[in-house]
């Protein structure tokens, strides 16, 4: 399969790979997927008292696409509140990442993860909204 | 070193220069390009000449009779002739068929195409190390199976059926038994008396030859009977008409004769190959070879690294021409259906990369091989979420996944 230059970009120099302390109540953590559908996204955000995502990292098992989607999600949160980064769709990745129709699957599983990691943040916060989490 | 490396000689070869040349000389003017099947000037005779010469070296490489010989275009085709061929001419004896879910696309779909037309068919699951239980297989034979097909080599795994066992059981009850052979021949020696098959199916661009052209093997004595899948002008003895393609029939017929001479000192060679590249990732964790080890081709080695997913792994391996899964069903996302028929759970299915190795493959080759995987697993492992959790030492299986 022939990938685009902006998934071989992010696929080859993935953005803010690593894990924070998933106990720390600043950091709210969304892990989505499953192994044996062959992809499993963690994104992690550290969100400040003013509920802006001041950081966030990502680990993703699965092909190339779904380590680009989750790389360029960390990059369009960070700075962003949460309510603004919980309005982040998955046709925007995927237009960005122009990722072909067999691969879409893969920038709604990166939707589901920042929803997951915001939830988790709200929960330990006790700001426990009806989000739409994975 | 050229690059990418190509280590997948089990999706193909490239034409071996020395058959490319002998090709070349069938196919213009000043070449032998007549009709075989003319039989009224020389054009015609010459041609019929090459393409039995070339019937004998396939006959040869098997040790069959030349006679038994019919030429396809290729395995798929071969495939399609054998069971259909034979489920229609003896389904008045029966209509019951037994395989292996671990076959090539062109037997299963062949056999769901005769399900579909009333024919009952037996899919047998092999044991974990991709061989087949005989047990299971006696037991699933009936007095109306007319026909077991069962693969000599397998294209994911290369592992090597007992075909000669496999006889023993099948042949007593009167019931026909195919194999196809596309992956085993020149690998392994192959004897079709010994091994006691009805039909054989055979490619040549497995082999060094071109692509396009391949053989059936039909047993004589005792006659194994066959309905014409396309109809024509009654060439192959009417088993299979079209004109004969002179220039690839020469091919498959050089390419078969220089694997018969060449195969044992390259099944060493290959042999050491594979030696070399499995030493070079034993010190890498979490690393299994799918199938049995033994009974194997020589230049095969399927592996999963754990906790890295294939289709990421084969775009980080962009330096190397392997392939996850067979080429194909790698259009699909689904993991390979070989890897679960051995009871392999996702996650290893999904982790799967095939390295084949064949003629051009050298030591150096594996030894850049050996170092880019190091480095990529490596790589890719960092980036992974089920690596550091079983760093961690938490059980993968007890997790609750959010499926999707």
């Amino acid at each position: 399969m022939a990938y685009g230059t902006k998934v071989l970009d992010h696929y080859e120099n993935p953005r803010n790979v690593g894990s924070f302390d998933k106990a720390d109540p600043a950091i709210g953590t969304g892990m989505v997927g499953a192994p044996a559908c062959g992809d499993v996204m963690r994104l992690q955000i550290r969100v400040n008292d003013q509920g802006v995502i001041e950081e966030a990292r990502f680990k993703t098992y699965g092909c190339g696409s779904a380590i680009a989607s989750s790389s360029l999600l960390t990059e369009w949160v960070k700075g962003k509140t949460l309510e603004q980064a919980g309005q982040i769709k998955n046709t925007d990745i995927a237009e960005e990442l122009a990722l072909p129709p067999v691969k879409i699957h893969c920038s709604v599983l990166a939707e589901d993860a920042i929803k997951a990691a915001i939830a988790d943040y709200r929960k330990k916060n006790g700001k426990d909204e009806n989000v739409n989490a994975a | 070193m050229r690059k990418p490396i190509y280590l997948d000689y089990s999706a193909t070869t490239p034409v071996d220069p020395r058959v490319a040349e002998v090709m070349c000389r069938y196919l213009t003017m000043e070449g032998d390009f007549g009709n075989p099947a003319s039989r009224s000037h020389a054009f015609g005779w010459d041609a019929e000449k090459a393409v039995e010469r070339a019937r004998g070296e396939v006959a040869a490489l098997i040790n069959a009779d030349p006679k038994e010989i019919v030429w396809t275009s290729g395995a798929t085709e071969s495939d399609n002739l054998a069971l259909k061929g034979a489920a229609h001419f003896y389904q008045t004896k029966g209509r019951h068929i037994v395989t292996v879910k671990t076959e090539h696309k062109a037997i299963l779909d062949t056999a769901r195409q005769l399900e579909r037309e009333g024919f009952e068919v037996t899919y047998l699951d092999p044991e974990p190390n991709g061989l087949l239980d005989l047990g299971k297989l006696e037991a699933a034979l009936r007095k109306d199976t007319i026909l077991v097909s069962v693969m000599h080599v397998n294209n994911e795994i290369g592992v090597i059926q007992d075909l000669a066992a496999i006889s023993r059981i099948v042949k007593p009850r009167g019931i026909l038994f195919h194999s196809d052979a596309a992956q085993s021949a020149g690998k392994i020696p192959i004897d079709v008396a010994a091994l006691g098959v009805d039909l054989l199916s055979l490619s040549a661009h497995k082999v060094y030859g071109p692509k396009g052209i391949g053989a059936l093997y039909v047993r004589r004595k005792p006659r194994v009977r066959l309905e014409a899948q396309m109809h024509g002008g009654g060439h192959e003895r009417g088993m299979r008409s079209g004109t004969l393609a002179t220039h690839q029939i020469v091919g498959m017929g050089e390419a078969f004769r220089l694997a018969r001479e060449e195969m044992e000192t390259e099944a060493t060679r290959l042999k050491g190959l594979r030696m070399r590249l499995l030493a070079g990732l034993s010190d890498i964790e979490e690393v299994y070879v799918n199938g049995d080890l033994e009974q194997r081709i020589p230049g095969n080695l399927n592996i999963s690294f754990n906790f890295v997913e294939g289709e990421s792994l084969i775009m980080a391996l962009k330096e190397l021409a392997v392939s996850s899964g067979s080429a194909c069903t790698s259009a699909s996302l689904e993991p390979s259906y070989v890897l679960r028929a051995l009871g392999r759970n996702d996650e290893l299915a999904h982790s799967s990369i095939r390295f084949t190795m064949g003629r051009f493959t050298t030591e150096e080759d594996m030894e850049y091989t050996i170092r880019l995987l190091h480095e990529k697993i490596g790589r890719l492992r960092e980036l992974s979420p089920l690596w550091e959790m079983y760093k961690d030492g938490v059980d993968l299986n007890s997790v609750q996944w959010a499926a999707h």
